[in-house]
């Protein structure tokens, strides 16, 4: 009798297979890691990829400095556990020295474009992990697992490479980059069911918790370095969670009493919103706004 | 849950975009905000008057969105509670078929989309018989804008017989003609009352039941992709199963050495067996020698090895395949160069016989798709330019390199100086020829060995089959890098004067000798020079178009980016720019 693997363990394995593709086709490697939960898995199966050696890649974290101090605290410590080296690309630092202007609505996620090409050219990485899907969003679902970035860090839609089969091509001039998508295939569903199966810690605010929160263009946003509510919005305890974490300035937590990952994963199944509709004030920006950020070398 | 992955294709406007937007809807697996944006595009931009416009779901770049067609492969998730789909939209328009192609690469069955008025159309043929190639087995056609027709049964019944004797001739398991209309939702989740006569599956019922196991039955094979060294004492192969299981215990072989699975370790621990699709590591009893793009098979029955093969393929690029081009192929994990015979356009499949300048494990496409399918690279722009998929070798690597007493370094100790290829290319009338000739002329005086193959002279013999269209410009130049390389060998200073005028085959004559015997001399001299000393008359020809394909005029010319040798024409003499050549040639110790 054959055995077959399930529908995780055909993703996992597949996202394993690309992780080896990319260490024995390219010498500079990173894996972009915010401590958030695409990243935590993304870093979890790379561990499993190269297991029992340790993982050959270091990790990039782009800071936009609006974060959640338990995201940091749980960064730092799986860092250390796994013996691996993490870079971080500060937003501040480039605040402070202008090459970036804040931005009039104190929003910093789409300022990480350019400390993230930054980062990529000063340490000349030439495999960029990602844990994008193409579940989550129209310009997403014809994102290549592997896709070319310019030596500008660009993408261009229309000289994305044909992918086929399972043959993923990493062949790039100087300069030039491969963004690796392991989890395309994934979805939401998908990722807390494995998350589930291997036991993967996270960090606390995925879980629901009490919060001092205000509403703000139908979401409830935290108070935090970030910024405070305004006139007219008024802090309230409620009990929630996060479906993504990101800038504090526009990443809304979920009005939740999911308290554990059984309670997630029966929520994530039966909700009517996609995550980064309900909890991402940047991607309501504009219908194009994730190709228009794409375009530039954004995530 | 089971993960099903499809693909949907037919002719432009059968409505494959409105189906899955309609298959999401209906299975109410459209989130809310996917919806919101929806309800907005049809708004704006819709073509059903502010109805839903499904097809604006699934096209999704804003080009796209703005005129109306799907120009790249979406891959959008559904669930049932049956099974997990990924479905891969494809594009109808016949210049995107290699987006066609991409998706069904990875698809493990098709729904056809043809319209009910018009029937099985070329176009729809093609789809078929793409979809048979790529070797998806179990296929839905789906009838659509049957409510075109008043749902009847006659023309629906016509339809598909019409599709079932062309199928025939294919390679399906299983045909599933549905009529349907995507528009109305009929028969795409529920059975509707305005067909029923019809008591078959609706699309739904048959995606969730259709036999998705993928033949990956049979003796075991393990592709090598990384070797797991973390110190001395471990030495495991990471890598992926790619049909049959893997035991430990077996006898295994790779390239003729055999050893055994002694353990198959995973992080969450060693594995008695692995099925098709694991990605493990392996750690063989023997230190056999095994790295990247080696493959472990069953001892008993190893996949074959060969460098030459009989395959389909299919080209993905603007830029037509040119046969004897030096193209790269990667099968497996492991990247090889790779020719062809056969031209073909963006688009085109054919039967060709291609060659790979190393021996590699490979099983038929029809056997096993991991092993059996590679993609065609192009060297400078990397980018992936072809698919292809083996129907089998030919003459396994039976013709092998003969080792020879006397050889380069014999003839370089006896000439006392080294061979090289002094490469001199730029446009007709830039003066390769004088200057290639007043370097030989000083090379000879002091005693060196030399030989000049110049272009003209060599098209009056080797290569006087040879007109001036792309293809033979390649063959022209494949021809002359072979005999500079074996006048290397014979341990000569080669002047080559040509044309030249593509990167690729100068990259490839480069590639045929070794390092520092390989020496570029651009003769740089704009075109409006050439053309003024025309010394032969054939820039006028070419001008009063009485000789096509010219080099400058109306056929292409690639200066090289970074020749060991540039030369300015326009500022030099001859006789200067043959000495620049002799200097240089002394500094990099040929002579």
């Amino acid at each position: 009798m054959t055995l077959a693997l399930d529908t995780l363990g055909r993703l996992e394995s597949e996202a394993i297979h690309i992780f080896r593709e990319v260490a024995g086709e390219f010498d500079r490697p990173v894996i972009l890691f915010s401590g958030g939960k695409d990243s935590t898995l993304l870093l979890h199966l790379a561990i499993k990829a190269f297991y029992p050696a340790p993982v050959p890649f270091p990790l990039l974290h782009v800071d936009t400095g609006h974060n959640f101090d338990e995201v940091i605290e749980f960064r730092d410590r799986v860092v250390a556990q796994h013996g691996l080296r993490l870079e971080v690309a500060k937003v501040q630092d480039w605040i402070d020295d202008g090459r970036l202007e804040e931005r009039p609505d104190g929003t910093r996620n789409p300022l990480q474009t350019v400390p993230l090409l930054d980062s990529i050219t000063q340490h000349k990485f030439d495999a960029v992990f990602g844990g994008g899907r193409r579940d989550e969003e129209r310009a997403r679902a014809k994102e290549r697992i592997f896709s070319l970035r310019t030596a500008f860090g660009q993408w261009d839609p229309k000289r994305q490479r044909p992918e086929l089969w399972n043959l993923y091509n990493g062949r790039h001039r100087a300069g030039e980059h491969v963004r690796v998508f392991p989890l395309s295939n994934w979805t939401e569903l998908d990722v807390w069911n494995y998350i589930e199966r291997e036991g993967i810690e996270l960090p606390d605010i995925y879980y629901s918790h009490e919060r001092e929160v205000f509403l703000r263009d139908g979401m409830w946003l935290a108070e935090g370095p970030w910024g405070k509510a305004r006139e007219g919005e008024t802090l309230q305890r409620k009990v929630v969670r996060y479906r993504t974490v990101g800038d504090g300035s526009c990443t809304g937590a979920v009005e939740s009493d999911a308290a554990d990952i059984h309670a997630v994963i029966a929520e994530v199944a039966a909700s009517r919103l996609t995550e980064r509709g309900a909890t991402r004030a940047d991607d309501r920006l504009s219908e194009a706004a994730m190709e228009d950020r794409k375009r530039e070398g954004y995530f | 849950m089971e993960l099903l992955r499809f693909i949907t294709c037919g002719s432009v406007d059968d409505g494959k975009s409105t189906l899955i937007g309609r298959l999401l809807y209906e299975s109410k697996l459209l989130y809310a905000d996917h919806l919101a944006a929806l309800e907005a595009d049809s708004r704006r931009v819709g073509t059903r008057g502010g109805e839903l416009d499904f097809a604006l779901l699934v096209d999704g770049l804003a080009a796209e969105r703005e005129q109306g067609i799907t120009i790249d492969v979406a891959y959008r998730f559904f669930a049932t509670e049956a099974r997990r789909f990924i479905v891969a939209d494809t594009p109808g328009h016949e210049q995107y078929t290699r987006n066609m192609v991409t998706g069904a690469s990875t698809a493990e069955a098709a729904v056809i989309l043809l319209d009910a008025r018009k029937g099985v159309l070329s176009q729809t043929r093609r789809h078929a018989r793409i979809v048979s190639l790529l070797g998806i087995r179990h296929v839905a056609v789906a009838v659509n804008k049957l409510d075109l027709l008043d749902y009847s049964q006659e023309a629906f019944d016509a339809v598909a017989a019409q599709f079932a004797e062309f199928a025939a001739e294919l390679d399906f398991a299983e045909i599933t003609c549905v009529p349907m209309s995507a528009t109305e939702g009929v028969n795409v989740i529920g059975h509707s009352e305005l067909t029923p006569w019809y008591d078959g599956p609706t699309l739904l019922q048959w995606l969730e039941t259709v036999d998705a196991g993928s033949a990956q039955d049979g003796p075991s094979r393990f592709l090598v992709q990384w070797v797991n060294r973390p110190d001395s004492t471990f030495r495991g192969l990471s890598g992926r199963v790619l049909r049959g299981t893997l035991r430990q215990g077996d006898a295994v072989s790779t390239g003729g050495r055999t050893s055994t699975v002694d353990r198959i370790v995973t992080m969450d621990g060693d594995l008695a067996e692995a099925p098709a699709g694991s990605s493990v590591t392996v750690v063989l009893a023997d230190d056999v020698d095994a790295s990247r793009g080696d493959v472990l098979g069953a001892a008993a029955d190893p996949p074959g090895v060969a460098d030459s093969f009989q395959a389909h393929l299919v080209w993905l690029n603007e830029n037509g395949l040119l046969p004897g081009r030096q193209y790269l192929a990667k099968i497996g994990a492991r990247t090889v160069g790779f020719t062809a015979t056969k031209a073909l356009q963006l688009n085109e499949i054919g039967v060709d016989k291609v060659h790979f300048d190393a021996p590699v494990p490979f099983e038929g496409y029809r056997t096993n798709r991991d092993l059996g399918s590679f993609v065609v690279l192009d060297r400078l722009s990397n980018a992936t330019v072809g698919a292809g998929m083996i129907d089998f070798a030919l003459s396994p690597a039976n013709v092998r390199w003969q080792t020879l007493t006397v050889d380069k370094q014999a003839r370089i100790a006896r000439n006392g100086h080294r061979p090289c290829v002094v490469w001199l290319t730029g446009l007709s009338g830039a003066g390769k020829s004088t200057i290639a000739d007043l370097v030989e002329k000083a090379l000879h005086a002091e005693g060196r060995h030399t030989f000049l193959l110049d272009g003209d002279n060599v098209r009056h013999g080797l290569n006087s089959d040879l007109g001036f269209t792309d293809a033979d410009r390649v063959e022209n130049i494949r021809r002359i890098a072979e005999v500079a390389a074996l006048m290397v060998d014979a341990g000569l200073i080669v002047l080559v004067s040509f044309i030249s005028p593509f990167r690729a085959e100068r990259a490839l004559a480069r590639g045929l000798v070794g390092e520092n015997e390989f020496c570029e001399v651009f003769v740089d001299t704009p075109l409006e020079v050439a053309e003024e000393r025309d010394p032969k008359g054939l820039y006028r020809k070419a001008r009063r178009g009485e000789l096509a394909n010219f080099t400058g005029i109306d056929s292409p010319y690639e200066p090289p980016e970074e020749p060991e040798i540039r030369l300015d024409t326009t500022t030099l003499s001859p006789e200067a720019a043959a000495a620049a050549v002799v200097a240089r040639l002394r500094a990099l110790g040929v002579c």
